[in-house]
C-alpha cells in the first residue's frame, strides 16, 4: 500500500517529463482512450461485429454529450481474428502500446481466459458483455453479461411452472465447451434439488459447427415420450439454425417439447424464418421488445446509427442482450471515471461498486458492492414470427449474480469478492 | 532445383553478403531480450508486447523450417503441422498448468469434479518429463502415421488430405472436454515455469533466447542436411521416386527420418510458444492455421532454409500490422498475396531475391 | 301446472348454452392463464360447433382484447367483435399466449373438430386426441366412439379413448385397451403399458400380462421405425455430403485442381438462393414458394460464371502444379468470404423453407421424415445422373475425359485443351452451386457456410477415389450411413473422431480409394 504513493508520483513525473519533452502527447492526452477488442474476422465475427458497432456508437453518444471529464473519447478498435492467442497479444498492445484507460470487449470464454492473465498483469480495466459460466472473479474484470443464476436458473423454474408447460423430463443439450458444460452441471444439480431423477435427465453434446441434427432431434423425440419434456439449449452461434429447422421439419412443436435457448437472441434469429419456431422460448436479461421509454430510445438510436453508418443489414438491425450489456458497461464505466474523476483503474474500480444505470430492460442496475456483476432482472422470451421475443415471465427486481454457483461443489470456499486468478 | 536453392543464393550473392546479414539479424535478435531487462523508461527500453510478438514469430519461423524440410526437401506437403506443434504445446501446458496449480488439481478438472489426474497427466509437474513429453508426443504421432502412410506409398494429394484430417481428428479430440486437457479453453492463467514468474522480463528474455537459440540450431541442422548425401537423396526423391528406387534405394527411411524431425521440431516450438503467448487450445490444431504454414513456406520459398524464415516473418508481420490498420481487409491482401506468389513468385520471395542479386 | 314448469326449465336449459357461450371468448380474455386453461379444459370435454371460429381464431394467434376487455378477432388489419358488433376502445392488443395454453387449444379445437362432417378432419382430431386426451374427455369420446360412422375414424377414436380407460376401474375395459394399444407404434404407448406392469399400479394380473406382451408388440414396431429413422438419416446426410462433394469431384478429381475455393462455391450458390428469395419477395410475392427452383439455375450459371473467371485468370496458369492450385485457391477463398462479409454482413441471412420443403410426412408414429431431406436426396441422385450424363453422352464430356486422360495427346487431336478446361473447371463450380441451393434449405446461410464443408468434400473424393464419380457417389453415402450408425452409440463428438480415423486407416489399405483408375502410368 505505501508504495503507491510513490509509484504515481513517479508516474506522473515521468509523464510531466515526458509531456515536456514531446508537445504531441499533451494533445493526445485531451482525449481518452477505448480499447474495443471484438472480432472482425474469422468464426466470431457473425456475433461479435455488432457488439463493436454498439460500443462505437455509445462512445458517440457520450461524446456529443461532452465526454467525460471534459475530454473526448476516443476509440481504438482492433481485430483479434478470432484467433485466442491474437487476442492475449492485442491486449497487451492496447494496454502498452496504445495505453487505452478501459477494455470493452471478447465473446468467447476462451478469449476472456486468453487476456485475463495480460489484464491482471498490467492493471488494466476489461468489461465483458455477454453471459458465461461464472466460475470467475477478477479484479480487472467487469462483467455486465448474466451469471448462471441469472439465466439459467430462472429459465428453469419457468419450465416447472404450470404456464411453463410444467415439464417432468429434461433434455440438456450444448455445444462441447465451457458455457454449456457449467451451465448444465449447475442445472442438474439444482434439477436434484426440485426432485428430478437422474433418468429424467439427458445430457448432449455436440461439436462446433455440427449440422446435422437429425440423431439428436429422433432421440429428443423419443425421449419426450417417457413424459412431459422440455429441452434446454446451450447450442453455439452457427449450430442453431440447422437444429431449429430439424426440430420443425419432423414436426416437434413447441407446444409439445418447449426448446429454451441461452444462446439465442435477435441477432441470431435473423438467419432464421422464424415462423415454425414461435413458442419456443429464450432466457435473457434484455430483449428487443421491451416496452419502455429508455428501450424505444436506445433501439430507435441503433437502427438511425446503422443506417447512418450504412451496416450491412441496416434495415433489419436488431438489438439484443450483449449489445445491450456494452451499453450499460460504457455508460456505467463514464459514470465511474467521473464519479472519481480520474481514469485511474485503481480509482474507477472503486467508483464503479455501487453504480447504477437506468438501462433499456425498464430496470435501474447496479454494479453489485463486491462481486463485480450487475444485478440483473431475468426475463423469458417466447419467439415470435417475426423474430422478436415476447416476454412471458419476468422476475420482479433484479437479483445478485452468483460467480460462484452453490451448487459446484468447492464453490461455497471462493470468496464473494474479487482476487487475482493466481 | 537441382540445388537447394539458399546454397545457390550464397554461391551466387556471395558468402559474404548473406554471412553479413546473418550475423545483423542474429545480433538484433539476442540484443531484444537484453534490451527488454532495461527500465521501462529507458529510450532503448523493448517492451513486452514487442518481445511477445517477435518470439511468437520466431517460433512460426521455426515451424516454418520444419514443413520446408518435408515439402521443399522430401515433397511432402503436410497439412497437418499444427498438430505437431500443438502437441508439443500441449505437453509444455501441461507443465505450467500444474506448476500454476499448485498441489490441487488443474482448475478445468476440479470442474469436471475429476478426483484425480489421469494416467497420462502422470509425471507431467516434472520439467524433465515435460520436455521429453514435447518430444515424444509429436515424434511417437509422426512415426506412427508416417510409418504406415509411407509404406503404403501414399504421396502427393492423397498425403496432404490425409494430414489434414489427421489435425481435423486431433482438434475435434481435443475439444472433447473429457479428453482432460481444458476442451475449447484449453490452458491458460499460466504464473510460473521453474519456480520464475513468467511475466518476469527475465522470464522472457530468457524464453526468448532459448526460441532464437532453437532457431538457430535448426537452421544449422537443415544446413548440414541439405548439404549431406541425405539432403541430396530426399531432393531427388522429391523429383523422381521411382527413378531413385530402381537406383536401389528405398524411400521409406529417408521421408520417415525427415517426417519424424521435423514434427519434432515443431513440437519444440510449440513448447516455446506457450509460455510465451500464455495459451494453448485446440483451435491451434485447426486446418486452417497449417494451410496457413504451408503458406508462409510457399511465400518464402519452399526448397530453401532461409526462404522460409522470410515467409513466416513477412505473413505474421503484415497480419499483425494489417489487422490494426486496416482490420477489414486483411484477408483481402492476405488472399492477394497467396494468389500472386502462386502466379509470378514460384519459388517465393527468395527466388525473387536471388533473381535481383544475378 | 307441472308440465308449465317442465316447459319453463327445458326452456331454461336450452337457453342455458346460449346465455353461456354468449360470453365464451370475453370469459377467456378477461380470465387469468390459469383459468384459461380451466376454461380451454371444460370446452374440450364439451365441444360446441359455435366455438370453432372463437379457437380458429386462437390458434392462429388474432384474437385481441380492448382496454375494456372485449375480445376481437383481427382479420387483415381490421378488428371484429367475437360477440355482438361492439367497436374496439383504443387499440385492442393480441392475447398473450403460452405454450400450455396453446397446447390446451389444439386439444379443445380437436375436440371440436370431432363434429366436422368431413371423415378427413375427423380423422386428424382423433389422432391428436390420441396424444393429448384428458381423462374429463372420457365421455365425450365415449360418445363420439358409438356414433362415429367412418371406419377409420372410429379406429383412432378408439385407440384415443383406450389410452384413458387404462385407469377404468373395471378390469375387463382395461384389459381391452391394453390389447388395442398393443396394435400401435406409438411411443406414447410404450410409456403408458410400461406403468402398468408394476402391481403397485395395477393390481389384476391378467391385464399386467396383456400389458408385457403388448410391450412387446409396441416395443417391436419402435425398433423397426427406429431404424428406419437412422437408415434415412444415413441416406439424407450421405446426399449433402455428396451434394457438396460432387463439384469437387470434377474440380479435384478430373482436372487435378485441389480446389480450397470449392467451400465457396457452395456458399455462393448458397447466397444466390437468398437474392432469388429476395427478388421474388419484391417482384413476385404470390410465385415465392417456387423460388428454390428458380434459384437453381441462377446459382449454376452465378457460380459457373465464377468459376470460368477464376480458371481463365489464376487457375490456368498452375496446371500440372497440384500442391500451388492449393495455395492460390485458398486466397481466393479467403477473398471470397472476405468479399461476401462486406456486401451482406458478418451475420446469417435468411432463407426460408418454403411451405412444401417445411414439416415431414409421418410415416410411422415414430418416423417423420421432413420433406426438405426427401426432396434433397431425390435431387442428389438427380445431379449425379446429370452430371455422369454430361460426362459420358456429350462431346463436352468426350473431351474431358480425353483432357485429363492425356493432355498433350488430346491437344494433338485438336481437342481446344483451354476451353474444355474453363467448361469443366465451369461446370464443377455450377455443381458445386447447386450443391448450396440444397445446402441453404437445411442449414445456415453465412459467409463461412463452405468452410465447414470443405474438409468433408474433400474426404469423401479422396475416399471413392479421385476421378471416379461412382467412388463419390459410394464414398457420400457410406460415410453418411457409418456417421448415423454410430453417433446414436457413441457420441457426435467421438464419431466423427472415429469416422476419420478410419479413413485414415483406409486409405493406408487402399492409396487410391474405392474405385481406382486403372493403368499403367509411372512417373
Amino acid at each position: 500500500m505505501k508504495r503507491r504513493p510513490l509509484l504515481k508520483s513517479t508516474l506522473a513525473a515521468s509523464a510531466l517529463l515526458l509531456s515536456g519533452l514531446f508537445p504531441f502527447t499533451v494533445q493526445a492526452a485531451e482525449t481518452i482512450k477505448v480499447g474495443i477488442l471484438h472480432s472482425l474476422s474469422g468464426t466470431m465475427a457473425i456475433s461479435e461485429t455488432s457488439l463493436k458497432d454498439m460500443a462505437l456508437m455509445t462512445i458517440d453518444e457520450i461524446n456529443a454529450k461532452g465526454g467525460v471529464l471534459g475530454k473526448q473519447l476516443e476509440p481504438v478498435v482492433v481485430d483479434p481474428a478470432s484467433n485466442w492467442p491474437l487476442f492475449a497479444e492485442r491486449a497487451r498492445q492496447l494496454l502498452t502500446q496504445d495505453k487505452v484507460d478501459v477494455t470493452f470487449g471478447c465473446w468467447t470464454s476462451v478469449s476472456r481466459k486468453s487476456v485475463l492473465p495480460v489484464y491482471e498483469e498490467l492493471n488494466g480495466l476489461l468489461f465483458y458483455p455477454v453471459q458465461y459460466e461464472g466460475e470467475e472473479l477478477s479484479p480487472n474484470v467487469f462483467y455486465t453479461g448474466a451469471a448462471p443464476n441469472q439465466q439459467a436458473i430462472p429459465a428453469v423454474e419457468y419450465l416447472m411452472s404450470e404456464d411453463g408447460g410444467a415439464a417432468k423430463r429434461y433434455f440438456l443439450l450444448g455445444t462441447d465447451y465451457v458455457y454449456p458444460r457449467t451451465t448444465n452441471k449447475i442445472l442438474r444439480a439444482f434439477l436434484h434439488s426440485k426432485g428430478v431423477a437422474d433418468k429424467d435427465i439427458e445430457e448432449v453434446y455436440t461439436p462446433f459447427g455440427h449440422s446435422d441434427y437429425q440423431t439428436i432431434v429422433a432421440n429428443i423425440k423419443k425421449f419426450s415420450a417417457g413424459g412431459k419434456t422440455a429441452v434446454i439449449s446451450t447450442v453455439n452461434g452457427d449450430s442453431n439454425v440447422p437444429f431449429y429447422k430439424e426440430l420443425a421439419n419432423q414436426g416437434l412443436e413447441a407446444t409439445d417439447v418447449p426448446v429454451v435457448a441461452f444462446s439465442v437472441g435477435e441477432e441470431e434469429l435473423r438467419g432464421i424464418d422464424t415462423k415454425p419456431l414461435v413458442g419456443h422460448l429464450a432466457a435473457w436479461n434484455y430483449f428487443q421488445s421491451v416496452e419502455n421509454p429508455v428501450n424505444s430510445a436506445f433501439v430507435a438510436k441503433w437502427k438511425a446509427y446503422a443506417k447512418a453508418k450504412s451496416l450491412p443489414g441496416a434495415d433489419k438491425a436488431v438489438t439484443n442482450d450483449p449489445m445491450e450489456a456494452t451499453y450499460v458497461g460504457i455508460n456505467m464505466w463514464a459514470q465511474a471515471v467521473e464519479k472519481a474523476g480520474s481514469t485511474e483503474v485503481d480509482k474507477v474500480r472503486d467508483a464503479l461498486a455501487g453504480q447504477t444505470f437506468a438501462a433499456p430492460s425498464g430496470y435501474t442496475l447496479t454494479m453489485d458492492k463486491t462481486n463485480h456483476h450487475l444485478h440483473k432482472p431475468v426475463m423469458i422470451g417466447e419467439i415470435q414470427d417475426d423474430g422478436q421475443f415476447s416476454v412471458v415471465w419476468e422476475t420482479s427486481s433484479p437479483i445478485r449474480a452468483q460467480p460462484w454457483s452453490p451448487y459446484i461443489e468447492g464453490n461455497d470456499k471462493k470468496p464473494d469478492y474479487a482476487v487475482k486468478s493466481n | 532445383m537441382s540445388l537447394p536453392i539458399s546454397i545457390t543464393v550464397a554461391q551466387k550473392a556471395g558468402p559474404k553478403l548473406t554471412a553479413t546479414a546473418l550475423g545483423v539479424v542474429l545480433t538484433v535478435l539476442v540484443a531484444l531480450p537484453l534490451l527488454h531487462l532495461l527500465p521501462a523508461d529507458s529510450a532503448m527500453y523493448v517492451s513486452a508486447y514487442t518481445l511477445t510478438l517477435i518470439g511468437k514469430i520466431l517460433c512460426y519461423c521455426i515451424v516454418a523450417l520444419a514443413l520446408d524440410l518435408v515439402w521443399g526437401y522430401a515433397g511432402l506437403l503436410s497439412l497437418g503441422h499444427g498438430l505437431f506443434f500443438a502437441l508439443g504445446g500441449y505437453a509444455m501446458g501441461m507443465y505450467l498448468i500444474r506448476q500454476s496449480a499448485g498441489d490441487g488439481l488443474p482448475a478445468f478438472m476440479s470442474f469436471l469434479a475429476w478426483t484425480e489426474l489421469p494416467w497420462y497427466w502422470y509425471g507431467t509437474s516434472s520439467f524433465l518429463w515435460a520436455m521429453c513429453l514435447v518430444v515424444l508426443a509429436p515424434g511417437l504421432l509422426a512415426l506412427v502415421f508416417g510409418f504406415f502412410a509411407f509404406r503404403s506409398r501414399i504421396k502427393g494429394v492423397y498425403f496432404s488430405i490425409m494430414t489434414q484430417a489427421l489435425t481435423f481428428a486431433g482438434m475435434l479430440l481435443f475439444f472433447r472436454n473429457e479428453t482432460g486437457f481444458g476442451g475449447n479453453n484449453g490452458f491458460t492463467g499460466f504464473t510460473r515455469i521453474l519456480g520464475f514468474d513468467i511475466t518476469a522480463a527475465g522470464t522472457r528474455a530468457v524464453l526468448f533466447l532459448a526460441t532464437v537459440a532453437l532457431l538457430v540450431g535448426s537452421l544449422y541442422l537443415g544446413f548440414k542436411l541439405a548439404r549431406s548425401k541425405f539432403g541430396r537423396v530426399l531432393t531427388a526423391l522429391r523429383d523422381a521416386e521411382n527413378r531413385l528406387m530402381f537406383c536401389g534405394y528405398d524411400p521409406r527411411g529417408y521421408k520417415l527420418f525427415i517426417w519424424v524431425l521435423s514434427a519434432v521440431l515443431c513440437g519444440l516450438a510449440g513448447a516455446l510458444y506457450v509460455p510465451q503467448v500464455g495459451i494453448i487450445n485446440p483451435s491451434e490444431m485447426s486446418p486452417t492455421n497449417s494451410i496457413e504454414a504451408a503458406v508462409w513456406v510457399a511465400l518464402g520459398g519452399r526448397g530453401s532454409l532461409i526462404g522460409p524464415l522470410l515467409g513466416a516473418g513477412l505473413v505474421n508481420g503484415m497480419k499483425s500490422w494489417f489487422t490494426v490498420a486496416f482490420p477489414e481487409y486483411w484477408l483481402f491482401a492476405l488472399g492477394f498475396l497467396f494468389i500472386v506468389v502462386t502466379l509470378f513468385l514460384p519459388k517465393g520471395v527468395i527466388g525473387l531475391l536471388r533473381r535481383k542479386s544475378s | 301446472m307441472p308440465t308449465a314448469v317442465c316447459r319453463f326449465f327445458l326452456f331454461l336449459i336450452l337457453l342455458l348454452p346460449l346465455a353461456s357461450h354468449a360470453g365464451d371468448a370475453a370469459d377467456f380474455a378477461a380470465a387469468s392463464p390459469a383459468k384459461q386453461a380451466k376454461l380451454l379444459e371444460s370446452w374440450a370435454a364439451a365441444p360446441d360447433a359455435a366455438r370453432l371460429p372463437l379457437l380458429e381464431a386462437l390458434q392462429q394467434g388474432r384474437v385481441a382484447a380492448d382496454s375494456d376487455k372485449t375480445p376481437f378477432i383481427e382479420n387483415a388489419g381490421r378488428y371484429q367483435a367475437v360477440e355482438g358488433a361492439a367497436e374496439p376502445v383504443g387499440s385492442p392488443r393480441k392475447l398473450r399466449l403460452n405454450n400450455r395454453l396453446r397446447g390446451l387449444i389444439a386439444s379443445a379445437m380437436a375436440s371440436h373438430q370431432l363434429l366436422a362432417d368431413d371423415p378427413a378432419v375427423r380423422l386428424a382430431a382423433a389422432r391428436h386426441l390420441q396424444k393429448s386426451a384428458k381423462p374429463a374427455q372420457l365421455g365425450l369420446l365415449d360418445a363420439r366412439v358409438a356414433s362415429e360412422e367412418n371406419q377409420q375414424v372410429r379406429d383412432a377414436l378408439s385407440l384415443a379413448l383406450a389410452n384413458l380407460q387404462l385407469v377404468d376401474s373395471n378390469p375387463a375395459v382395461r384389459l381391452a385397451a391394453v390389447r388395442l394399444l398393443g396394435e400401435t407404434g406409438d411411443p406414447l404407448a410404450r410409456t403408458r403399458l410400461e406403468t402398468l406392469l408394476d402391481p403397485a399400479v395395477e393390481n389384476d394380473a391378467g391385464v399386467r400380462t396383456a400389458a408385457e406382451t403388448s410391450l412387446a408388440q409396441v416395443k417391436r414396431k419402435l425398433l423397426i421405425g427406429e431404424l428406419l429413422g437412422q437408415a434415412f438419416s444415413g441416406l439424407s446426410l450421405g446426399s449433402i455430403l455428396l451434394l457438396a462433394a460432387l463439384g469437387l469431384a470434377i474440380t479435384f478429381g478430373l482436372l487435378g485442381v485441389i480446389n480450397m475455393a470449392h467451400g465457396e462455391m457452395l456458399m455462393l450458390g448458397a447466397y444466390s438462393t437468398y437474392m432469388v428469395q429476395i427478388a421474388f419477395q419484391k417482384l413476385a410475392p404470390d410465385y415465392l414458394a417456387l423460388y428454390p427452383l428458380a434459384a437453381l439455375p441462377v446459382a449454376f450459371f452465378v457460380t459457373a460464371g465464377v468459376g470460368m473467371a477464376l480458371e481463365r485468370t489464376v487457375i490456368r496458369h498452375l496446371y500440372g502444379r497440384p500442391l500451388e492450385t492449393l495455395l492460390a485457391t485458398w486466397g481466393i477463398s479467403l477473398i471470397l468470404i472476405q468479399l461476401v462479409r462486406v456486401l451482406f454482413g458478418a451475420q446469417n441471412v435468411e432463407v426460408a423453407n418454403p411451405y412444401w420443403l417445411s414439416g415431414g410426412i409421418q410415416v410411422l408414429p415414430n418416423l417423420v421424415l421432413p420433406y426438405n431431406r426427401i426432396v434433397i436426396i431425390g435431387f442428389a441422385l438427380f445431379v449425379v445422373v446429370l452430371t455422369w450424363l454430361l460426362l459420358n453422352k456429350t462431346r463436352l464430356g468426350l473431351n474431358v475425359r480425353a483432357v485429363t486422360q492425356n493432355r498433350n495427346m488430346a491437344a494433338c487431336c485438336g481437342v481446344p485443351t483451354g476451353r474444355v478446361d474453363m467448361l469443366a473447371f465451369g461446370l464443377g463450380s455450377g455443381i458445386a452451386g447447386l450443391g448450396g441451393v440444397a445446402l441453404s434449405q437445411i442449414g445456415n446461410v453465412g459467409p463461412d457456410l463452405g468452410q465447414s464443408y470443405i474438409i468433408d468434400s474433400f474426404l469423401v473424393v479422396v475416399l471413392g477415389g479421385v476421378g471416379q464419380l461412382a467412388g463419390s457417389v459410394l464414398a457420400a453415402f457410406g460415410l453418411g450411413i457409418a456417421n448415423k450408425i454410430l453417433e446414436p452409440q457413441i457420441g457426435a463428438v467421438l464419431g466423427k473422431i472415429l469416422i476419420l480415423a478410419l479413413i485414415i486407416l483406409f486409405i493406408q489399405k487402399r492409396p487410391q480409394g474405392l474405385f481406382a483408375l486403372k493403368g499403367r502410368v509411372i512417373d
